[in-house]
């Protein structure tokens, strides 16, 4: 490393920092501000303290928004590392067919999430696969509007969302794997551990480091998901699909009212900074 | 990787027993159970069945589709969806769109984190270690914190409704993540190479591009797969920066599609394929690259 840095070295850093300060930080900070207003983009913004977050609490939609939310971090965050790590697990060593099975599994992560819930759509349209292949295995009774229905729509929509992240947590669980220890796996089938002692006594602690990695990961794309949500239902019916993202889009672009959704942005942001620091904590030690 | 080649570590006193022990143990982490693919080949058909059903619509004519239903077995073959898409649905056009902000972005992005890693990688700059994590949290906040001045500062500039909004803000969002990950990966080049460059007199801009850009080729070419899918997929900016249909990229297109097109789920099908396909494409040929890129950045 040079101690001294050339002036042209400092252009190096400043020409893409300046890009991220001017369209990152600064965009951020501003949404701190605007929060604090009510203004609807025209004229000029009208202070109003905390009044927007007093407002959220009392929102019905907010509510049901954040429930939503957790609802969301816990079944797309459980079931997708759920099916990742278990499909890690088999898919791990090489074998025949193991290559077709991990690139079936892969595929959907590079779909956009705009595509993968077109491709649901139509999959639950009333006469689309899911209710034709219920009726066709005599669970009749069990078909419905899935989409249209307030109960079901949001786990409809999850589902649809953990088929696309599967794959990409398995990948993380893959790489994860490769770093475990097979002797210390032999040294314990040698002393008559079964399969499944082995894998939560040997295997996991040293998925350790991956897991907090999936976690941060997971509940930081649960409170960013929109795009699923938005190409599928658009938050409906009756709101029963709304995330915290999707309700903040609404009010901040379709009904304009931007500092009431800046407010719902700053709440995100809020529920989210605990994870990014975990990620980046994580990050800081793989460095050094 | 294989447990099951691993040779025994030390030869047992009764080689019967041990070899049958081996066997077992074989059995107990090495082999699959045949119950393995019984399981699997199911559940891949299952895993698929969305791509292939959409795709089997998507290749239906709309009178066959109203006649037979949904989910009945095509009739006959018919291209009508794709081409009803491509010309009234506007996909043809958003398409062009798409490419254009997907090079333009991805060139950008990693040739200002290239410059950024460089500096940050081999240079005393203070608080460097700082500075890269805040560039990383950066790209790690949730985009909707930014959306509601992005599109103001967008106005302001007057690009708001144009591609080039669409780029820059990709570009600025994307940087602190790829500057992270080719940092990791110039700062294990070896000093030599620098050094020997430097005693030739090459200066900093000739080592960036002839000696750290060249070597550099492996993470460049994870981070190209990577930020080519990302940047062809995303919705919420293009949402954000863009108002008229016609320089929508594909995804914000296809949502389009869905509103004009309802119940033509053979237009549907065909638009949202031919926003797969490109995605696809990408991943096969460089599946390598793009599965060791997701790794970079979360877990070595």
């Amino acid at each position: 490393m040079l101690r001294r840095v050339p002036w042209v070295v400092w252009l190096f850093l400043l020409i893409p920092l300046a890009a991220e300060v001017f369209w990152v930080f600064w965009p951020a900070l501003n949404s701190f501000s605007l929060s604090l207003t009510r203004w609807n983009g025209i004229g000029a913004a009208e202070p109003v303290g905390l009044g927007n977050y007093v407002d959220l609490w009392n929102d019905p939609i907010f509510r049901t928004a954040l429930r939503n939310n957790v609802i969301w971090v816990v079944g797309f965050g459980g079931l997708s590392v759920l099916g990742g790590l278990t499909l890690a697990v088999l898919l791990n060593r090489p074998g025949r067919g193991i290559g077709i099975y991990r690139s079936a599994i892969y595929l959907p992560m590079v779909f956009s999430l705009a595509v993968t819930g077109l491709f649901w759509r139509v999959m639950y349209q009333p006469a689309g696969l899911v209710n034709t292949a219920l009726g066709a295995v005599g669970l009749g009774s069990w078909e419905r509007q899935w989409l249209a229905d307030p109960d079901v729509a949001l786990y409809a929509v999850l589902i649809a969302a953990v088929w696309r992240q599967v794959g990409y947590i398995m990948v993380l669980y893959l790489a994860g794997l490769k770093g475990v220890d097979p002797a210390l796996e032999e040294a314990a089938a040698m002393d008559g551990a079964n399969r499944r002692q082995r894998f939560f006594s040997i295997v996991m602690p040293q998925l350790r480091g991956v897991n907090a990695v999936v976690f941060a990961v997971t509940v930081i794309d649960s409170l960013r998901t929109f795009d699923i949500v938005w190409a599928m239902t658009r938050g409906g019916p009756y709101n029963s699909t709304q995330l915290l993202s999707t309700y903040m889009f609404e009010q901040g672009f379709t009904l304009v009212n931007l500092g009431y959704g800046s407010a719902i942005a700053v709440v995100i942001f809020a529920l989210a900074i605990v994870f990014i620091i975990t990620y980046l904590v994580r990050s800081i030690r793989q460095e050094d | 990787m294989s447990t099951a080649t691993t040779p025994l570590a030390r030869p047992a006193p009764d080689p019967g027993a041990a070899k049958d022990r081996a066997r077992r143990r074989r059995r107990a982490i090495g082999s699959r159970s045949p119950w393995f693919h019984v399981f699997m080949i199911p559940f891949t058909l299952a895993w698929i069945t969305p791509m292939v059903f959409v795709l089997v619509v998507a290749f239906r004519s709309f009178d066959d589709l109203v006649s037979r239903g949904l989910s009945a077995l095509p009739a006959s073959l018919s291209l009508e969806g794709f081409a009803t898409a491509l010309s009234a649905g506007g996909i043809a056009g958003s398409l062009r769109n798409s490419v254009i902000v997907t090079v333009f972005a991805v060139v950008a992005s990693l040739f200002l984190a290239s410059m950024a890693a460089y500096a940050l990688s081999r240079y005393r700059i203070p608080l460097r270690n700082a500075i890269l994590l805040v560039m990383l949290a950066g790209n790690l906040l949730p985009p909707q914190i930014l959306l509601i001045p992005v599109s103001k500062i967008a106005e302001g500039l007057g690009i708001y409704d144009t591609l080039l909004a669409l780029i820059v803000v990709q570009v600025g969002f994307g940087l602190g993540f790829y500057t992270f990950v080719l940092h990791g990966f110039m700062r294990s080049l070896p000093d030599e190479v620098f050094e020997a460059a430097r005693i030739d007199g090459a200066g900093p801009i000739r080592i960036y591009a002839q000696i750290v850009l060249p070597l550099c080729r492996p993470s460049l070419a994870a981070l190209t797969a990577l930020a080519t899918t990302w940047i062809f997929n995303d919705l919420i900016w293009a949402m954000t920066v863009l108002r008229t249909e016609t320089n929508f990229p594909i995804t914000a297109a296809l949502l389009n599609l869905q509103g004009g097109f309802v119940s033509q789920w053979n237009v549907v099908a065909a638009g949202s394929i031919m926003a797969a396909v490109p995605t696809a494409i990408v991943f096969f040929i460089f599946q390598k690259q793009f599965v060791s890129g997701l790794m970079v950045g979360t877990s070595k």
